[in-house]
Protein backbone atom coordinates (compact mmCIF):
# COMPACT_ATOMS: atom_id res chain seq x y z
CA UNK A 1 0.00 0.00 0.00
CA UNK A 2 2.75 2.42 0.97
CA UNK A 3 4.64 1.39 -2.12
CA UNK A 4 1.57 2.08 -4.20
CA UNK A 5 1.14 5.55 -2.74
CA UNK A 6 4.75 6.40 -3.32
CA UNK A 7 4.49 5.22 -6.89
CA UNK A 8 1.40 7.28 -7.35
CA UNK A 9 2.82 10.49 -5.95
CA UNK A 10 5.91 10.11 -8.08
CA UNK A 11 3.73 9.98 -11.16
CA UNK A 12 1.83 13.04 -10.02
CA UNK A 13 5.06 14.92 -9.36
CA UNK A 14 6.39 14.02 -12.79
CA UNK A 15 3.16 15.02 -14.47
CA UNK A 16 3.35 18.40 -12.78
CA UNK A 17 6.95 18.75 -13.94
CA UNK A 18 5.74 18.10 -17.47
CA UNK A 19 3.08 20.77 -17.01
CA UNK A 20 5.78 23.19 -15.83
CA UNK A 21 7.87 22.38 -18.90
CA UNK A 22 4.83 23.06 -21.10
CA UNK A 23 4.34 26.44 -19.44
CA UNK A 24 8.01 27.27 -20.13
CA UNK A 25 7.52 26.33 -23.77
CA UNK A 26 4.38 28.44 -24.15
CA UNK A 27 6.03 31.27 -22.25
CA UNK A 28 9.06 31.30 -24.54
CA UNK A 29 6.82 31.11 -27.60
CA UNK A 30 4.85 34.14 -26.38
CA UNK A 31 8.08 36.03 -25.66
CA UNK A 32 8.63 36.00 -29.43
CA UNK A 33 6.02 38.66 -30.17
CA UNK A 34 5.70 42.11 -28.59
CA UNK A 35 1.94 41.82 -28.06
CA UNK A 36 2.14 38.63 -26.01
CA UNK A 37 5.61 38.92 -24.49
CA UNK A 38 4.56 40.19 -21.10
CA UNK A 39 1.96 37.48 -20.63
CA UNK A 40 4.50 34.96 -21.86
CA UNK A 41 6.86 35.93 -19.10
CA UNK A 42 4.08 35.44 -16.54
CA UNK A 43 3.20 32.05 -18.02
CA UNK A 44 6.82 30.98 -17.73
CA UNK A 45 7.01 32.33 -14.16
CA UNK A 46 3.94 30.33 -13.17
CA UNK A 47 5.63 27.23 -14.59
CA UNK A 48 8.60 27.93 -12.34
CA UNK A 49 6.33 28.42 -9.33
CA UNK A 50 4.63 25.10 -10.01
CA UNK A 51 7.93 23.26 -10.35
CA UNK A 52 9.24 24.71 -7.09
CA UNK A 53 6.08 23.96 -5.10
CA UNK A 54 5.87 20.38 -6.27
CA UNK A 55 9.56 19.89 -5.47
CA UNK A 56 8.97 21.09 -1.92
CA UNK A 57 6.45 18.25 -1.48
CA UNK A 58 9.17 15.68 -2.16
CA UNK A 59 9.54 13.17 0.67
CA UNK A 60 13.34 13.35 0.63
CA UNK A 61 13.17 16.91 1.98
CA UNK A 62 13.22 16.55 5.74
CA UNK A 63 14.31 20.00 6.83
CA UNK A 64 12.97 23.25 5.43
CA UNK A 65 14.94 25.72 7.54
CA UNK A 66 17.94 25.98 5.23
CA UNK A 67 15.71 26.18 2.17
CA UNK A 68 13.86 29.05 3.78
CA UNK A 69 17.10 30.90 4.48
CA UNK A 70 18.33 30.48 0.91
CA UNK A 71 15.01 31.42 -0.68
CA UNK A 72 14.64 34.52 1.52
CA UNK A 73 18.14 35.83 0.86
CA UNK A 74 17.88 35.05 -2.84
CA UNK A 75 14.45 36.64 -3.23
CA UNK A 76 15.53 39.78 -1.45
CA UNK A 77 18.66 40.24 -3.54
CA UNK A 78 16.81 39.33 -6.73
CA UNK A 79 13.97 41.72 -5.96
CA UNK A 80 16.19 44.69 -5.20
CA UNK A 81 18.49 44.03 -8.12
CA UNK A 82 15.59 43.76 -10.56
CA UNK A 83 13.66 46.78 -9.36
CA UNK A 84 16.58 49.12 -8.72
CA UNK A 85 18.79 48.50 -11.72
CA UNK A 86 19.00 51.32 -14.24
CA UNK A 87 18.07 50.39 -17.78
CA UNK A 88 21.49 51.50 -18.96
CA UNK A 89 23.05 48.96 -16.57
CA UNK A 90 20.98 46.11 -17.98
CA UNK A 91 23.84 44.36 -19.83
CA UNK A 92 25.88 43.95 -16.63
CA UNK A 93 22.81 42.76 -14.81
CA UNK A 94 21.98 40.09 -17.38
CA UNK A 95 25.62 38.98 -17.33
CA UNK A 96 25.57 38.66 -13.56
CA UNK A 97 22.31 36.67 -13.54
CA UNK A 98 23.74 34.28 -16.14
CA UNK A 99 26.66 33.73 -13.80
CA UNK A 100 24.41 33.02 -10.82
CA UNK A 101 22.56 30.38 -12.82
CA UNK A 102 25.90 28.79 -13.66
CA UNK A 103 27.23 28.71 -10.10
CA UNK A 104 23.92 27.32 -8.82
CA UNK A 105 24.20 24.40 -11.22
CA UNK A 106 27.84 23.90 -10.25
CA UNK A 107 26.87 23.72 -6.58
CA UNK A 108 24.05 21.26 -7.26
CA UNK A 109 26.43 19.03 -9.21
CA UNK A 110 29.10 19.28 -6.49
CA UNK A 111 26.73 18.44 -3.66
CA UNK A 112 25.52 15.34 -5.52
CA UNK A 113 29.11 14.29 -6.15
CA UNK A 114 30.14 14.63 -2.51
CA UNK A 115 27.13 12.67 -1.24
CA UNK A 116 29.09 9.58 -2.18
CA UNK A 117 26.61 7.51 -4.15
CA UNK A 118 27.77 4.37 -5.89
CA UNK A 119 30.09 5.41 -8.70
CA UNK A 120 28.37 5.14 -12.04
CA UNK A 121 30.12 6.54 -15.06
CA UNK A 122 27.00 8.05 -16.66
CA UNK A 123 26.28 10.09 -13.53
CA UNK A 124 29.94 11.02 -13.17
CA UNK A 125 29.98 12.34 -16.73
CA UNK A 126 26.89 14.41 -15.97
CA UNK A 127 28.47 15.78 -12.79
CA UNK A 128 31.69 16.60 -14.60
CA UNK A 129 29.82 18.49 -17.32
CA UNK A 130 27.63 20.33 -14.81
CA UNK A 131 30.61 21.53 -12.81
CA UNK A 132 32.60 22.41 -15.91
CA UNK A 133 29.86 24.32 -17.76
CA UNK A 134 28.56 25.91 -14.56
CA UNK A 135 32.07 27.06 -13.59
CA UNK A 136 32.85 28.51 -17.03
CA UNK A 137 29.50 30.31 -17.04
CA UNK A 138 30.14 31.74 -13.60
CA UNK A 139 33.66 33.08 -14.00
CA UNK A 140 33.05 34.09 -17.63
CA UNK A 141 29.97 36.05 -16.61
CA UNK A 142 31.83 37.75 -13.79
CA UNK A 143 34.49 38.91 -16.23
CA UNK A 144 31.80 40.05 -18.67
CA UNK A 145 30.10 41.91 -15.82
CA UNK A 146 33.40 43.54 -14.85
CA UNK A 147 34.06 44.61 -18.43
CA UNK A 148 30.55 45.97 -18.93
CA UNK A 149 30.52 47.93 -15.71
CA UNK A 150 34.06 49.06 -16.51
CA UNK A 151 35.54 47.66 -13.33
CA UNK A 152 38.05 46.05 -15.64
CA UNK A 153 39.07 47.46 -19.00
CA UNK A 154 36.69 46.78 -21.88
CA UNK A 155 39.65 46.53 -24.23
CA UNK A 156 40.53 43.08 -25.53
CA UNK A 157 43.32 41.59 -23.42
CA UNK A 158 45.82 39.71 -25.53
CA UNK A 159 49.12 38.20 -24.51
CA UNK A 160 51.89 36.11 -26.02
CA UNK A 161 51.39 32.36 -26.04
CA UNK A 162 47.65 32.67 -25.52
CA UNK A 163 46.89 29.73 -27.81
CA UNK A 164 49.40 27.52 -26.00
CA UNK A 165 47.98 28.40 -22.60
CA UNK A 166 44.48 27.66 -23.85
CA UNK A 167 45.52 24.35 -25.37
CA UNK A 168 47.27 23.33 -22.14
CA UNK A 169 44.24 24.32 -20.12
CA UNK A 170 41.91 22.26 -22.32
CA UNK A 171 44.30 19.32 -21.96
CA UNK A 172 44.20 19.56 -18.17
CA UNK A 173 40.42 19.83 -18.22
CA UNK A 174 40.16 16.67 -20.29
CA UNK A 175 42.59 14.89 -17.99
CA UNK A 176 40.73 15.95 -14.88
CA UNK A 177 37.53 14.64 -16.44
CA UNK A 178 39.14 11.25 -17.08
CA UNK A 179 40.42 11.26 -13.51
CA UNK A 180 36.94 11.94 -12.14
CA UNK A 181 35.05 9.53 -14.36
CA UNK A 182 37.40 6.62 -15.05
CA UNK A 183 40.62 6.65 -13.00
CA UNK A 184 38.94 7.77 -9.79
CA UNK A 185 41.96 8.39 -7.65
CA UNK A 186 44.96 7.78 -9.89
CA UNK A 187 46.34 11.30 -9.39
CA UNK A 188 44.28 12.60 -6.52
CA UNK A 189 43.63 11.41 -3.01
CA UNK A 190 39.94 12.02 -2.60
CA UNK A 191 36.81 13.42 -4.19
CA UNK A 192 37.38 16.87 -2.72
CA UNK A 193 40.67 17.22 -4.55
CA UNK A 194 39.26 16.15 -7.90
CA UNK A 195 36.26 18.40 -7.56
CA UNK A 196 38.37 21.34 -6.41
CA UNK A 197 40.73 20.96 -9.34
CA UNK A 198 37.90 20.76 -11.85
CA UNK A 199 36.23 23.86 -10.37
CA UNK A 200 39.51 25.73 -10.51
CA UNK A 201 40.15 24.72 -14.12
CA UNK A 202 36.59 25.63 -15.11
CA UNK A 203 36.90 29.07 -13.50
CA UNK A 204 40.22 29.64 -15.25
CA UNK A 205 38.73 28.61 -18.58
CA UNK A 206 35.83 31.01 -18.12
CA UNK A 207 38.18 33.89 -17.35
CA UNK A 208 40.52 33.17 -20.26
CA UNK A 209 37.57 32.73 -22.58
CA UNK A 210 36.02 36.13 -21.96
CA UNK A 211 39.02 38.31 -21.12
CA UNK A 212 40.42 38.57 -24.67
CA UNK A 213 37.07 39.75 -26.01
CA UNK A 214 36.53 43.46 -26.51
CA UNK A 215 33.53 45.52 -25.43
CA UNK A 216 32.00 45.69 -28.90
CA UNK A 217 31.84 41.89 -29.08
CA UNK A 218 30.01 41.61 -25.77
CA UNK A 219 26.58 40.93 -27.34
CA UNK A 220 27.96 37.64 -28.64
CA UNK A 221 29.53 36.74 -25.31
CA UNK A 222 26.41 37.50 -23.28
CA UNK A 223 24.19 35.50 -25.61
CA UNK A 224 26.66 32.62 -25.44
CA UNK A 225 26.91 32.71 -21.65
CA UNK A 226 23.11 32.77 -21.57
CA UNK A 227 23.15 29.57 -23.58
CA UNK A 228 25.77 28.05 -21.24
CA UNK A 229 23.69 28.80 -18.15
CA UNK A 230 20.91 26.76 -19.74
CA UNK A 231 23.24 23.93 -20.69
CA UNK A 232 24.58 23.80 -17.12
CA UNK A 233 21.04 23.41 -15.80
CA UNK A 234 20.44 20.77 -18.43
CA UNK A 235 23.52 18.80 -17.32
CA UNK A 236 22.37 19.14 -13.71
CA UNK A 237 19.13 17.55 -14.86
CA UNK A 238 21.08 14.43 -15.81
CA UNK A 239 22.74 14.44 -12.39
CA UNK A 240 19.49 14.40 -10.44
CA UNK A 241 17.62 12.59 -13.25
CA UNK A 242 14.95 15.23 -13.58
CA UNK A 243 13.10 15.83 -16.84
CA UNK A 244 12.04 19.43 -16.23
CA UNK A 245 15.65 20.55 -15.76
CA UNK A 246 16.64 18.84 -18.98
CA UNK A 247 13.78 20.31 -21.03
CA UNK A 248 14.11 23.86 -19.76
CA UNK A 249 17.90 23.80 -19.77
CA UNK A 250 17.87 22.65 -23.38
CA UNK A 251 15.35 25.34 -24.34
CA UNK A 252 17.51 28.06 -22.81
CA UNK A 253 20.61 26.55 -24.38
CA UNK A 254 18.96 26.61 -27.80
CA UNK A 255 17.59 30.14 -27.46
CA UNK A 256 20.98 31.42 -26.34
CA UNK A 257 22.64 29.74 -29.30
CA UNK A 258 20.14 31.26 -31.72
CA UNK A 259 20.81 34.72 -30.33
CA UNK A 260 24.55 34.07 -30.49
CA UNK A 261 24.15 33.11 -34.11
CA UNK A 262 22.13 36.25 -34.92
CA UNK A 263 24.85 38.37 -33.29
CA UNK A 264 27.60 36.58 -35.21
CA UNK A 265 25.78 37.05 -38.52
CA UNK A 266 25.37 40.75 -37.73
CA UNK A 267 29.16 40.98 -37.42
CA UNK A 268 29.91 38.66 -40.32
CA UNK A 269 31.75 36.18 -38.12
CA UNK A 270 30.91 32.49 -37.96
CA UNK A 271 29.67 30.84 -34.81
CA UNK A 272 32.59 28.43 -35.02
CA UNK A 273 34.96 31.39 -35.20
CA UNK A 274 33.62 32.71 -31.91
CA UNK A 275 33.29 29.30 -30.23
CA UNK A 276 36.66 27.84 -31.12
CA UNK A 277 39.16 30.12 -32.79
CA UNK A 278 37.44 33.17 -31.32
CA UNK A 279 39.49 32.57 -28.20
CA UNK A 280 42.39 34.76 -29.25
CA UNK A 281 41.63 36.00 -32.73
CA UNK A 282 38.74 38.24 -31.81
CA UNK A 283 40.08 41.69 -32.41
CA UNK A 284 43.19 42.14 -34.45
CA UNK A 285 44.35 45.61 -33.64
CA UNK A 286 44.72 46.67 -37.26
CA UNK A 287 44.48 50.36 -36.59
CA UNK A 288 47.78 50.84 -38.38
CA UNK A 289 46.91 52.92 -41.40
CA UNK A 290 45.84 56.36 -40.36
CA UNK A 291 45.95 57.57 -43.93
CA UNK A 292 44.88 61.15 -44.32
CA UNK A 293 41.26 60.97 -45.37
CA UNK A 294 40.71 64.66 -45.69
CA UNK A 295 39.00 67.16 -43.47
CA UNK A 296 36.01 66.62 -41.28
CA UNK A 297 33.25 69.23 -41.42
CA UNK A 298 32.01 70.28 -38.03
CA UNK A 299 28.58 71.82 -37.64
CA UNK A 300 27.10 73.89 -34.85
CA UNK A 301 23.71 73.43 -33.22
CA UNK A 302 22.08 76.35 -34.99
CA UNK A 303 22.99 75.11 -38.46
CA UNK A 304 22.09 71.54 -37.57
CA UNK A 305 18.70 72.80 -36.43
CA UNK A 306 18.07 74.54 -39.74
CA UNK A 307 18.83 71.38 -41.69
CA UNK A 308 16.67 69.23 -39.39
CA UNK A 309 13.86 71.74 -39.53
CA UNK A 310 13.72 71.45 -43.33
CA UNK A 311 13.96 67.64 -43.34
CA UNK A 312 10.90 65.55 -44.15
CA UNK A 313 12.45 62.22 -43.18
CA UNK A 314 14.89 61.64 -40.35
CA UNK A 315 16.59 58.41 -39.42
CA UNK A 316 18.15 58.13 -35.99
CA UNK A 317 20.93 55.56 -35.59
CA UNK A 318 21.76 55.00 -31.91
CA UNK A 319 24.80 53.18 -30.57
CA UNK A 320 26.61 52.50 -27.33
CA UNK A 321 27.47 56.20 -27.05
CA UNK A 322 23.80 56.98 -26.52
CA UNK A 323 23.71 54.56 -23.59
CA UNK A 324 26.87 56.03 -22.08
CA UNK A 325 25.55 59.57 -22.35
CA UNK A 326 22.08 58.45 -21.14
CA UNK A 327 20.71 60.44 -24.03
CA UNK A 328 17.68 58.25 -24.82
CA UNK A 329 15.12 60.59 -23.24
CA UNK A 330 16.43 63.67 -25.02
CA UNK A 331 16.54 61.69 -28.26
CA UNK A 332 12.89 60.74 -27.86
CA UNK A 333 12.00 64.37 -27.20
CA UNK A 334 13.83 65.48 -30.32
CA UNK A 335 12.09 62.72 -32.29
CA UNK A 336 8.68 63.92 -31.14
CA UNK A 337 9.48 67.54 -32.02
CA UNK A 338 10.63 66.45 -35.48
CA UNK A 339 7.39 64.53 -35.95
CA UNK A 340 5.37 67.51 -34.83
CA UNK A 341 7.32 69.47 -37.43
CA UNK A 342 6.02 67.10 -40.11
CA UNK A 343 9.01 64.82 -40.55
CA UNK A 344 8.85 61.06 -40.61
CA UNK A 345 11.12 59.78 -37.84
CA UNK A 346 12.47 56.24 -37.65
CA UNK A 347 15.13 54.63 -35.53
CA UNK A 348 17.49 52.20 -37.26
CA UNK A 349 18.95 49.68 -34.87
CA UNK A 350 21.82 47.39 -35.71
CA UNK A 351 21.59 43.99 -33.97
CA UNK A 352 24.99 44.43 -32.30
CA UNK A 353 24.62 48.10 -31.39
CA UNK A 354 25.36 48.41 -27.68
CA UNK A 355 26.61 45.77 -25.33
CA UNK A 356 23.94 43.10 -25.42
CA UNK A 357 21.38 41.83 -27.92
CA UNK A 358 18.52 44.34 -28.06
CA UNK A 359 20.30 46.90 -25.88
CA UNK A 360 19.15 49.95 -27.88
CA UNK A 361 15.57 48.68 -28.08
CA UNK A 362 15.37 48.47 -24.30
CA UNK A 363 16.75 51.98 -23.82
CA UNK A 364 14.39 53.52 -26.38
CA UNK A 365 11.47 51.61 -24.87
CA UNK A 366 12.41 53.07 -21.51
CA UNK A 367 12.29 56.53 -23.08
CA UNK A 368 8.80 55.76 -24.39
CA UNK A 369 9.64 55.33 -28.07
CA UNK A 370 7.04 53.14 -29.75
CA UNK A 371 8.56 49.87 -30.93
CA UNK A 372 6.93 50.11 -34.36
CA UNK A 373 9.18 53.01 -35.38
CA UNK A 374 12.29 50.91 -34.69
CA UNK A 375 13.57 49.41 -37.93
CA UNK A 376 16.31 46.94 -38.82
CA UNK A 377 19.17 47.67 -41.23
CA UNK A 378 17.82 45.51 -44.06
CA UNK A 379 14.53 47.44 -43.98
CA UNK A 380 16.09 50.85 -44.14
CA UNK A 381 19.17 50.35 -46.37
CA UNK A 382 17.20 50.02 -49.65
CA UNK A 383 15.46 53.37 -49.09
CA UNK A 384 18.46 55.20 -47.65
CA UNK A 385 18.68 57.65 -50.62
CA UNK A 386 15.27 59.03 -49.70
CA UNK A 387 16.33 59.89 -46.15
CA UNK A 388 16.98 63.60 -45.68
CA UNK A 389 18.94 63.45 -42.45
CA UNK A 390 20.58 60.55 -40.70
CA UNK A 391 21.52 61.22 -37.09
CA UNK A 392 24.22 58.88 -35.88
CA UNK A 393 24.21 59.08 -32.10
CA UNK A 394 27.12 57.33 -30.47
CA UNK A 395 27.35 54.58 -33.07
CA UNK A 396 30.55 54.01 -34.99
CA UNK A 397 31.50 50.58 -36.33
CA UNK A 398 27.92 49.69 -37.33
CA UNK A 399 27.86 52.65 -39.75
CA UNK A 400 31.42 52.29 -41.05
CA UNK A 401 31.39 52.25 -44.88
CA UNK A 402 34.72 50.38 -44.82
CA UNK A 403 32.64 47.27 -44.18
CA UNK A 404 31.44 47.55 -47.77
CA UNK A 405 34.25 49.37 -49.53
CA UNK A 406 37.59 48.44 -48.00
CA UNK A 407 38.58 44.80 -48.40
CA UNK A 408 41.55 45.29 -46.12
CA UNK A 409 39.41 46.42 -43.21
CA UNK A 410 38.96 44.03 -40.26
CA UNK A 411 35.23 44.59 -40.41
CA UNK A 412 34.97 44.06 -44.17
CA UNK A 413 31.77 42.17 -44.97
CA UNK A 414 29.91 43.14 -41.82
CA UNK A 415 26.36 44.23 -42.64
CA UNK A 416 26.03 47.91 -41.72
CA UNK A 417 23.45 50.67 -41.69
CA UNK A 418 24.47 52.50 -44.85
CA UNK A 419 24.00 56.01 -43.51
CA UNK A 420 26.58 57.41 -45.93
CA UNK A 421 23.98 57.15 -48.70
CA UNK A 422 21.55 59.50 -46.96
CA UNK A 423 21.37 63.11 -48.18
CA UNK A 424 22.92 64.48 -45.01
CA UNK A 425 24.51 62.65 -42.11
CA UNK A 426 24.99 64.14 -38.66
CA UNK A 427 27.46 62.31 -36.50
CA UNK A 428 27.15 63.12 -32.81
CA UNK A 429 30.47 62.31 -31.25
CA UNK A 430 32.60 63.31 -28.32
CA UNK A 431 35.84 63.55 -30.31
CA UNK A 432 37.55 61.98 -33.28
CA UNK A 433 38.58 58.84 -31.34
CA UNK A 434 37.94 55.62 -33.21
CA UNK A 435 35.36 53.02 -32.16
CA UNK A 436 35.89 49.91 -30.11
CA UNK A 437 37.18 47.97 -33.07
CA UNK A 438 39.93 50.59 -33.18
CA UNK A 439 39.31 51.35 -36.85
CA UNK A 440 39.11 54.73 -38.50
CA UNK A 441 35.68 55.53 -39.92
CA UNK A 442 35.63 57.10 -43.44
CA UNK A 443 32.00 58.13 -42.87
CA UNK A 444 33.28 61.11 -40.87
CA UNK A 445 35.15 62.41 -43.90
CA UNK A 446 32.41 62.06 -46.52
CA UNK A 447 31.19 65.25 -48.17
CA UNK A 448 27.62 64.79 -46.93
CA UNK A 449 28.70 64.25 -43.32
CA UNK A 450 28.63 66.94 -40.63
CA UNK A 451 30.18 66.34 -37.24
CA UNK A 452 28.33 67.61 -34.19
CA UNK A 453 30.99 67.36 -31.50
CA UNK A 454 30.23 67.10 -27.80
CA UNK A 455 28.37 64.97 -25.31
CA UNK A 456 25.47 63.27 -27.09
CA UNK A 457 22.91 64.20 -24.45
CA UNK A 458 24.01 67.82 -24.42
CA UNK A 459 24.00 68.12 -28.21
CA UNK A 460 20.53 66.60 -28.50
CA UNK A 461 19.20 68.77 -25.66
CA UNK A 462 20.58 71.84 -27.42
CA UNK A 463 18.77 70.83 -30.61
CA UNK A 464 15.58 70.32 -28.59
CA UNK A 465 16.01 73.82 -27.15
CA UNK A 466 16.43 75.25 -30.66
CA UNK A 467 13.20 73.58 -31.76
CA UNK A 468 11.34 74.95 -28.80
CA UNK A 469 12.74 78.30 -29.83
CA UNK B 1 18.75 3.00 -14.91
CA UNK B 2 19.86 2.57 -18.52
CA UNK B 3 16.34 2.92 -19.92
CA UNK B 4 15.77 6.00 -17.80
CA UNK B 5 18.97 7.60 -19.08
CA UNK B 6 18.07 6.77 -22.66
CA UNK B 7 14.65 8.31 -22.18
CA UNK B 8 16.13 11.46 -20.65
CA UNK B 9 18.55 11.68 -23.54
CA UNK B 10 15.64 11.38 -25.93
CA UNK B 11 13.92 14.21 -24.07
CA UNK B 12 17.10 16.29 -24.35
CA UNK B 13 17.38 15.88 -28.11
CA UNK B 14 13.71 16.69 -28.69
CA UNK B 15 13.91 19.75 -26.43
CA UNK B 16 16.88 21.13 -28.31
CA UNK B 17 15.05 20.82 -31.62
CA UNK B 18 11.95 22.33 -30.05
CA UNK B 19 14.01 25.22 -28.69
CA UNK B 20 15.46 26.02 -32.11
CA UNK B 21 12.02 25.89 -33.74
CA UNK B 22 10.41 27.93 -30.99
CA UNK B 23 12.81 30.84 -30.90
CA UNK B 24 14.15 31.09 -34.44
CA UNK B 25 11.92 34.05 -35.35
CA UNK B 26 12.17 36.67 -32.64
CA UNK B 27 12.17 40.36 -33.64
CA UNK B 28 15.31 42.13 -32.46
CA UNK B 29 13.18 44.43 -30.29
CA UNK B 30 12.68 41.47 -27.97
CA UNK B 31 16.23 40.13 -27.87
CA UNK B 32 17.00 41.43 -24.39
CA UNK B 33 13.72 40.34 -22.74
CA UNK B 34 14.03 36.96 -24.42
CA UNK B 35 17.51 36.59 -23.03
CA UNK B 36 16.64 37.62 -19.50
CA UNK B 37 13.42 35.61 -19.60
CA UNK B 38 15.32 32.54 -20.76
CA UNK B 39 17.88 33.24 -18.06
CA UNK B 40 15.15 33.14 -15.44
CA UNK B 41 14.09 29.74 -16.79
CA UNK B 42 17.64 28.46 -16.43
CA UNK B 43 17.13 29.09 -12.71
CA UNK B 44 15.15 25.83 -12.83
CA UNK B 45 18.30 24.33 -11.36
CA UNK B 46 16.62 25.58 -8.17
CA UNK B 47 14.69 22.28 -8.17
CA UNK B 48 17.91 20.33 -7.66
CA UNK B 49 19.15 22.89 -5.16
CA UNK B 50 16.01 22.56 -3.02
CA UNK B 51 16.41 18.79 -2.80
CA UNK B 52 20.05 19.13 -1.70
CA UNK B 53 19.35 21.94 0.75
CA UNK B 54 16.54 20.03 2.45
CA UNK B 55 18.31 16.72 2.87
CA UNK B 56 18.94 17.20 6.60
CA UNK B 57 21.91 19.00 8.15
CA UNK B 58 22.72 16.32 10.72
CA UNK B 59 23.21 13.50 8.26
CA UNK B 60 24.49 15.52 5.25
CA UNK B 61 26.01 18.79 6.45
CA UNK B 62 28.09 19.44 3.35
CA UNK B 63 25.26 18.71 0.92
CA UNK B 64 22.97 21.02 2.83
CA UNK B 65 25.50 23.87 2.85
CA UNK B 66 26.27 23.57 -0.85
CA UNK B 67 22.58 23.14 -1.58
CA UNK B 68 21.64 26.22 0.39
CA UNK B 69 24.21 28.30 -1.46
CA UNK B 70 22.76 26.93 -4.69
CA UNK B 71 19.23 27.79 -3.55
CA UNK B 72 20.32 31.36 -2.87
CA UNK B 73 21.96 31.87 -6.26
CA UNK B 74 19.20 30.11 -8.17
CA UNK B 75 16.54 32.17 -6.38
CA UNK B 76 18.31 35.41 -7.28
CA UNK B 77 18.31 34.18 -10.84
CA UNK B 78 14.62 33.22 -10.84
CA UNK B 79 13.16 36.14 -8.90
CA UNK B 80 15.45 38.77 -10.38
CA UNK B 81 15.18 37.34 -13.89
CA UNK B 82 11.39 37.27 -14.05
CA UNK B 83 10.97 40.66 -12.37
CA UNK B 84 13.46 42.46 -14.56
CA UNK B 85 11.98 40.90 -17.70
CA UNK B 86 8.55 42.02 -16.62
CA UNK B 87 9.86 45.49 -15.91
CA UNK B 88 11.42 45.75 -19.34
CA UNK B 89 8.40 44.38 -21.15
CA UNK B 90 6.08 46.80 -19.41
CA UNK B 91 8.02 49.59 -21.14
CA UNK B 92 7.54 48.19 -24.64
CA UNK B 93 4.62 50.11 -26.03
CA UNK B 94 3.09 50.67 -29.39
CA UNK B 95 2.24 54.18 -30.57
CA UNK B 96 1.00 56.08 -27.55
CA UNK B 97 -2.78 55.86 -27.33
CA UNK B 98 -3.62 59.45 -26.70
Amino acid sequence: MILFEQFNSEIVVNLIYILAAMLFIFGLKMLGSPETARRGNLVSASGMFLAVVVTLLDQSIIDFSFILIGVCIGSLIGFFAATRVKMTAMPEMVALFNGFGGIASLLVGSSEYLVGFDPNSALLIAIYLTVLIGGVTFSGSLIAWGKLSEIISGKPFLYKGQQIVNALLLGFILLSGLEMIFFQGLFTENQFQILGIICLLAFTLGILFVIPIGGADMPVVIALLNSFSGLAACAAGFVILNNVLIVSGALVGASGLILTNIMCKAMNRSLANVLFSGFGAVTDTASGETADQGEVRPVNTADAYLILEAASSVLIVPGYGMAVAQAQHSVRELGELLEANGAEVKYAIHPVAGRMPGHMNVLLAEANVSYDVLVEPEDVNPIMETVDVCMVIGANDVVNPDAKENEGSPIYGMPIIETDRAKTVFVLKRSMASGFAGIQNPLFFKSNTRMLFGDAKESVSNLVAEFKG
Amino acid sequence: METQLTLLFFVLVLSIFLGFELISKVPSTLHTPLMSGANAISGITLVGALLASGSGFVSQPLTVLLGTAAVTFATINVVGGYLVTNRMLSMFKKKKAE
